[in-house]
């Protein structure tokens, strides 16, 4: 298995997601993590996919989408050729002994401090994934008493955009 | 202003028919890009409802079948007073076999109509029994008023959720201004490229709502682009492999009847004498009488049929989609074929086998351009001799017919009621079937021999599809006898639509092969049960509950019985000398007779049963 990462931009409008997400489970996916927003372009949204699948099923699921009225395209990010960011916040426990360690290793993430509490730090963090995991692991032996992650978004490197495409600007 | 006078109506629900709903060449062409209207008529002030029912009229729609309810209930008064014919039908899921009875006879989009909440998810059966066969089919739902929607109100459903995975597309209307956008859209999508059915959901608040109408609208459906023409590499591709395999077979199913494409199929295989299976959906697509026709495959298709296809070095699908009933054990399908697969839905390429040669494209313009490029590789001299490979199939046909055992009980044989049927209503008749052990017996012992004249639930397998289809195959098509082949289980699922028949004057002929069982389950229970028959008695024998010939007659129908062979004939005969009402007859047939050949569930084709213990002997020096 393989982790895929799949940007599908849709017609902005209602129940488009439900579309989407209801035909991953229909067809016995899993969607690992899902990040949806409004493009450059109001009209469309922008729904980034992370999957875990053998290749010729994911040929399946895409063609399936492509099915999709609301569907307008999908590209699959290659992870080498693509820049993908996730987003985190973090409650960890930091009294006053262990304060300076945890802003340490804040610091060492180049991730922020949002948020102050007596016997707590609130911490944001964009990263990969992979890097996302590492900061995780290292707070976690000061405590986590709550976290919020971000589904993965993910935009192509190089001046190359993936738009539309005319059959919307005509429409 | 310019109000649309009743001529530019007609016009453009003319031209909207044509576009919608027996596309020609140019339209299905266009169809991707919807055409800029030329003059466009001043928009009238209607209700929600008056703008739902003139979209129909401009859509060329002739007749709905539906049922009122609260919600839908102002769609109703305008409807009164419209061109458009509404059948009052009794249960909504008659209703939506019924516009897929007219859909499947006609080509044309049917149009089905029904309330909110429990009005809607009735036609959810009939939704997902077009969606299953690709049927053009259109729904339309009330739903409750927009403010009360999400509150649980009074017969509310969320249909369009329900409807989301057995739909092509579905709508919830928000504004009256949309509705003639919306139903463009609607018959736009479940008429081209892959038909299916799609759902429009219309708040009773939008229906009441003053709006304004104005036809023709633009079609907004940039993410819509159907595939039409195939791409000429991958032709000329297959045109190679047609010209240089030595035991090829055409697989084609259902798209090739929608797509109309069937002149050109038996132009395609007379020219290059490759022999051809039609899928249960694909009946009629080629003569059945022709004699490079080997008939059904699957797991109860001809024995020529199954080998054909298993030993086969090159599967042309056309319009087809290697259904597991058709492939049996995926694993152990056609192990030697090369598979070129053509389909208008990119999705079912590849799905199930692997494709070498995928092709895209509508069925008519893929074989249309596979006779050229084939054409050309003959004009080259490229081609085989197929004489071995006939010889192989010819001996299978002859040792291996299709036939049946008359029963030793001296009870009915319920193959030879459907054999007689056939050859006595003749090729030009629409027979329509439930699902079960009858619907087999009757794809399997009447020729089909043109397109549009054999109708039934293939993918769904939906018990009771056959007298609501049938009344709406009949609608479509007044002046052809139409015969519904059904079982005694299916027809106790919905007889009730032949009370719609005898009222409106739509005079079908149902023959129910009653066998007292649900036979097909019982087939089952005798081969992989022991015998143990397990709920599958319906006492319609025993105790002859309902009594059918009674029940018609209750209907407005003529009830006829036929418990001999003596009698098949002259009861068949009666029944077709009837047409001003609805006729049953109810053939009393035997409980033990099996459908063969069977390939059982889950197991290769290799091990079809030409009959209970016999295995067909395939000589393996052969090939």
């Amino acid at each position: 298995m393989t982790i895929h990462t799949l940007s599908v931009l849709v017609e902005n409008k209602p129940g488009v997601l439900a579309r989407v997400s209801g035909l991953f489970s229909r067809r016995g996916f899993n969607i690992d993590s899902l990040a949806v927003g409004e493009t450059e372009n109001p009209d469309v949204s922008r729904i980034t996919i992370v999957v875990n699948a053998e290749s010729s099923p994911l040929e399946q699921v895409t063609k399936q989408l492509n099915k999709l009225v609301n569907v307008l395209k999908i590209v699959e990010l290659d992870p080498g050729t693509s820049v993908a960011r996730e987003l985190l916040l973090v409650k960890v426990r930091a009294d006053r002994n262990a304060r300076g360690q945890v802003l340490e290793t804040v610091n060492l993430f180049r991730a922020r401090v949002v948020d102050v509490a007596a016997d707590t730090l609130t911490v944001e963090a964009t990263g990969t994934p992979d890097k996302l995991d590492a900061l995780l692991r290292d707070l976690e032996p000061f405590g986590i008493k709550e976290m919020v992650q971000s589904g993965l978004v993910a935009i192509g490197r190089g001046s190359r955009a993936i738009t539309a495409g005319p059959a919307l600007r005509a429409a | 202003m310019t109000r649309p006078t009743p001529e530019t109506l007609a016009h453009s629900a003319r031209r909207a028919r044509t576009a919608a709903e027996a596309p020609s060449d140019a339209d299905r062409t266009r169809a991707a890009s919807p055409a800029v209207p030329a003059a466009r008529p001043a928009p009238a002030q209607v209700s929600g409802a008056g703008s739902l029912v003139r979209s129909l009229e401009a859509l060329g729609v002739d007749v709905v079948f539906g049922i009122p309810g609260g919600a839908i209930l102002p769609a109703y008064d305008p409807l009164y007073d419209s061109t458009v014919r509404h059948i009052l039908v009794r249960h909504e899921q008659g209703a939506g076999h019924a516009a897929t009875g007219y859909a499947q006879a006609t080509g044309r989009v049917g149009v089905c109509i029904a309330t909110s909440g429990p009005g809607a998810t009735n036609l959810v059966t009939p939704i997902a029994d077009a969606y299953m066969d690709s049927v053009p089919l259109v729904a339309i739902t009330g739903q409750v008023a927009r403010p009360s929607i999400g509150t649980d109100a009074f017969q509310e459903a969320d249909i369009q959720g329900i409807t989301l995975p057995i739909t092509k597309h579905n709508f919830l209307v928000q504004d009256g201004s949309e509705i003639p956008r919306v139903l463009a859209e609607a018959f736009h999508l479940a008429s081209t490229g892959r038909p299916g059915p799609v759902l429009v959901d219309i708040p009773k608040d939008v229906l009441q709502a003053s709006t304004t109408f104005a036809w023709p609208p633009t079609l907004d459906l940039p993410g819509y682009r159907p595939t039409l023409h195939p791409h000429g590499k991958q032709i000329r591709e297959a045109a190679r492999l047609i010209s240089a395999a030595r035991r090829p077979v055409l697989y084609v199913g259902g798209g090739v009847l929608k797509a109309g494409a069937t002149e050109g199929l038996r132009k395609l295989a007379e020219m290059t004498g490759i022999p051809v299976i039609t899928t249960l959906m694909a009946l009629g697509a080629f003569p059945d009488s022709h004699r490079q026709h080997l008939g059904m495959p699957g797991m109860h298709g001809t024995v020529a049929a199954v080998y054909g296809l298993q030993k086969a070095d090159l599967i042309v699908a056309l319009g087809a989609r290697f259904d597991d009933r058709v492939t049996g054990k995926l694993d152990s399908f056609a192990p030697d074929a090369t598979v070129v697969h053509a389909d208008i839905d990119p999705a079912e390429i590849g799905k199930n086998r692997h494709a070498d040669v995928p092709i895209v494209g509508d069925a008519r313009h893929v074989i249309d351009e596979l006779l050229a490029a084939v054409t050309a590789e003959r004009a080259a001299g490229r081609t085989t001799d197929l004489s071995d490979w006939w010889t192989q199939l010819d001996d299978l046909r002859e040792r291996y017919p299709l036939g049946y055992e008359e029963p030793s009980d001296g009870t009915l044989s319920p193959q030879y009621v459907i054999k007689r049927l056939g050859e006595i209503a003749g090729p030009d008749t629409i027979y329509v079937a439930g699902v079960g052990q009858h619907q087999m017996w009757a794809s399997q012992f009447i020729s089909y021999e043109k397109p549009q004249t054999w109708l039934n639930s293939g993918g769904l397998g939906t018990m009771g599809y056959a007298v609501p289809a049938a009344m709406g195959a009949k609608v479509g098509r007044p002046d052809t006898v139409v015969w519904a082949i059904d079982g005694d289980g299916c027809f106790q699922m919905t007889n009730q639509e032949l009370a719609t028949c005898a009222l409106e004057g739509i005079p079908v002929k149902i023959a129910v092969i009653n066998n007292g069982n649900l036979g097909m389950v019982r087939q089952w229970q005798t081969l992989f049960y022991d015998e143990r028959y397990s709920n599958t008695d319906l006492g319609t024998h025993k105790h002859r509950i309902p009594d059918f010939v009674k029940l018609a007659e209750a209907l407005g129908c003529v009830g006829l019985r036929c418990e001999t062979a003596e009698d098949v004939d002259r009861t068949i005969e009666m029944a077709m000398s009837i047409n001003d009402r609805p006729v049953v007859i109810d053939f009393v047939v035997g409980k033990d007779a099996m459908v063969w050949p069977m390939v059982p569930a889950g197991t290769s084709n290799d091990e079809i049963m030409f009959a209970r213990g016999v295995r067909p002997a395939f000589d393996e020096d052969d090939i």
